[in-house]
């Protein structure tokens, strides 16, 4: 891609992560991409791009409005669901690229918990409409129903073990009690704490799923060149790309078989050179299937490579979510995971991989990844 | 008790729910390269073609997964739980999301043999539920 190490992620903010905020969206918002550019040493009239989640409540008025920006040269959404934090960044990526904005923020503010909860049928059904005829009736009502199905098929061809998805769980948990932003910093989990959680939807375990949270992110973009001048050191977008939905759902390849073998073509980068990895736990299991569908191991070994310890920091050969993630951190869908691949390459996370110098983040198995290269000041 | 959703037919599955309500489960065959699709759509994604033939299925398939919902994230489940979700591969090929009746979650499978027992919801619509093949 041609705007490799063109544009650079130079600021990262976030509010606290509660269950119950206290706050608006916006405010969660305002307060996020304010936290953003004091990262970045940058000012709200410098900002003239903003894009957003397109299932986020803040419009890019109201946003714009806030902050005092008088000329929006560019702003955008993508559609889906919370899965879209990579495509944002390629988005936006391309925007400054083409010249077409100098600095865009990509920002979400949600009461996750406390408002809209996305895990409840009655918020994402569709009343029997539309595909929902084919899928609803039988209880077949939330996205975890869907991915649990999947992840059931992909247990029965591949062997894959709740043990596995349990290790995935604490590991995420290991690296949060670490990390004092995360929800679950001082609460430590076990294997037979998970082993023995109740089943949600079988084969989901409840600590296979992920917090809901209220909170707000937001990440500040801007060309490599003036990244290099700003507070920061900068994260150099070495890579990212997006991957919608296949036409025929397999139930056992997500998204992420798909986009792989295209992103590290069009990344021209090998597996092997990635450092640390974030990639999108909404549920356990699906930390193992993107390892395996991006190709870091192969399939039906991401299991033991698991079970092993290969994605714990400290000693793993990989460390996966080393901010605790959506299952430990918070659930603010991409957006936790995307600054904590910037803190990677910026050597500032509590989990910090030595030398860290490639940093991938998923932000939907497979519905888009960036990879972040440190730079140099 | 609030009900699972109905089904609400559209214009490009209204035949699929009228064939159901006299017993029949078809489902969209491609009439230009022969590929059965479900659920119903207006175009082969194969050859791009918009014919399509209503093709009759045996009935007949097996369980190619399940899940079992133990927390009512829906009002409609709060009864019902734990409530099986099954997906069945028609021996025709094509997958359907549906329930078992007469089948306990604990004793689904995957791989095991069922075939189609039509339940009328209403005057409207029948419901492709599935059963344990004896
Ligand atoms: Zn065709």
């Amino acid at each position: 891609m041609r705007f490799a190490n063109q544009v650079a992620i130079a600021g990262i903010g976030e509010t606290d992560y509660s269950r119950e905020s206290g706050r608006s969206e916006l405010m969660l918002t305002l307060q996020a991409i304010r936290a953003a550019l004091d990262d970045a040493g940058l000012q709200p009239h410098d900002v003239d791009g903003l894009m957003r989640w397109s299932v986020d409540t803040s419009s890019e008025g109201e946003v714009a409005s806030n902050l005092g920006i008088r000329d929006l040269a560019w702003f955008g959404e993508v559609s889906q669901a919370g899965n879209v934090g990579a495509a944002l960044v390629t988005h936006a990526a391309s925007a400054i690229y083409a010249g077409l904005a100098e600095v865009v923020v990509i920002y979400r503010g949600v009461n996750g918990r406390s408002g809209r909860r996305y895990g409840r049928g009655d918020v994402t059904g569709r009343g029997g409409r539309g595909g929902g005829a084919f899928s609803e009736p039988f209880g077949l009502l939330t996205p975890q129903h869907g991915l649990a199905m999947q992840a059931r098929r992909r247990m029965h061809e591949f062997g894959t073990t709740s043990r596995q998805f349990g290790m995935v769980a604490v590991t995420a948990r290991e690296h949060a009690n670490r990390n004092p932003r995360a929800t679950f910093y001082d609460r430590p989990l076990t294997i037979d704490d998970h082993q023995q959680s109740r089943f949600v939807v079988e084969p989901f375990r409840l600590f296979d799923c992920c917090l809901e949270t209220d909170g707000g992110g937001a990440l500040v973009l801007t060309s490599a060149e003036r990244a290099r001048d700003l507070k920061q050191p900068a994260a150099l977008i070495r890579a990212a790309a997006q991957a919608g939905y296949a036409a025929e759902r397999t139930y056992v390849d997500t998204s992420a078989a798909v986009l792989g073998p295209r992103f590290w073509r069009q990344a021209k980068l090998d597996r092997g050179e990635i450092d640390v990895v974030q990639i999108y736990d909404h549920f356990a299991p699906f930390v193992i299937f993107a390892l395996e569908d991006y190709g870091f191991v192969p399939r039906g070994e991401g299991g033991e490579f698991v079970e092993s310890g290969c994605i714990r920091w400290d000693g793993g050969t990989l460390p996966v979510n080393t901010s605790g993630g959506h299952l430990s951190e918070a659930y603010l869908q991409g957006m936790n995971h995307l600054i904590e691949g910037v803190r990677q390459v910026r050597g500032a996370s509590t989990s910090q991989v030595a030398d860290a110098h490639y940093s991938f983040v998923d932000t939907g198995v497979g519905t888009g990844a960036i990879v972040l290269e440190g730079g140099t000041r | 008790m609030t009900d699972l959703p109905v089904p609400v037919p559209e214009t490009d599955n209204q035949p699929f729910w009228d064939y159901l309500r006299s017993g029949e489960l078809r489902v969209q065959r491609c009439a230009s390269c022969g590929q059965l699709r479900h659920p119903p759509r207006p175009a082969c994604g194969a050859c791009g073609s918009f014919e399509v033939e209503w093709a009759g299925m045996s009935g007949k398939g097996a369980v190619y997964s399940y899940i079992v919902s133990h927390q009512a994230v829906h009002p409609a489940l709060a009864d019902r739980v734990p409530f099986a979700t099954v997906v069945v591969e028609l021996d025709e090929g094509p997958r359907l999301t549906t329930n078992l009746v007469d089948v306990e979650p604990e004793d689904i499978e995957i791989g095991q043999r069922v075939e189609l027992a039509p339940t009328a919801l209403n005057d409207e619509i029948t419901l492709p539920l599935f059963r344990a093949r004896r």
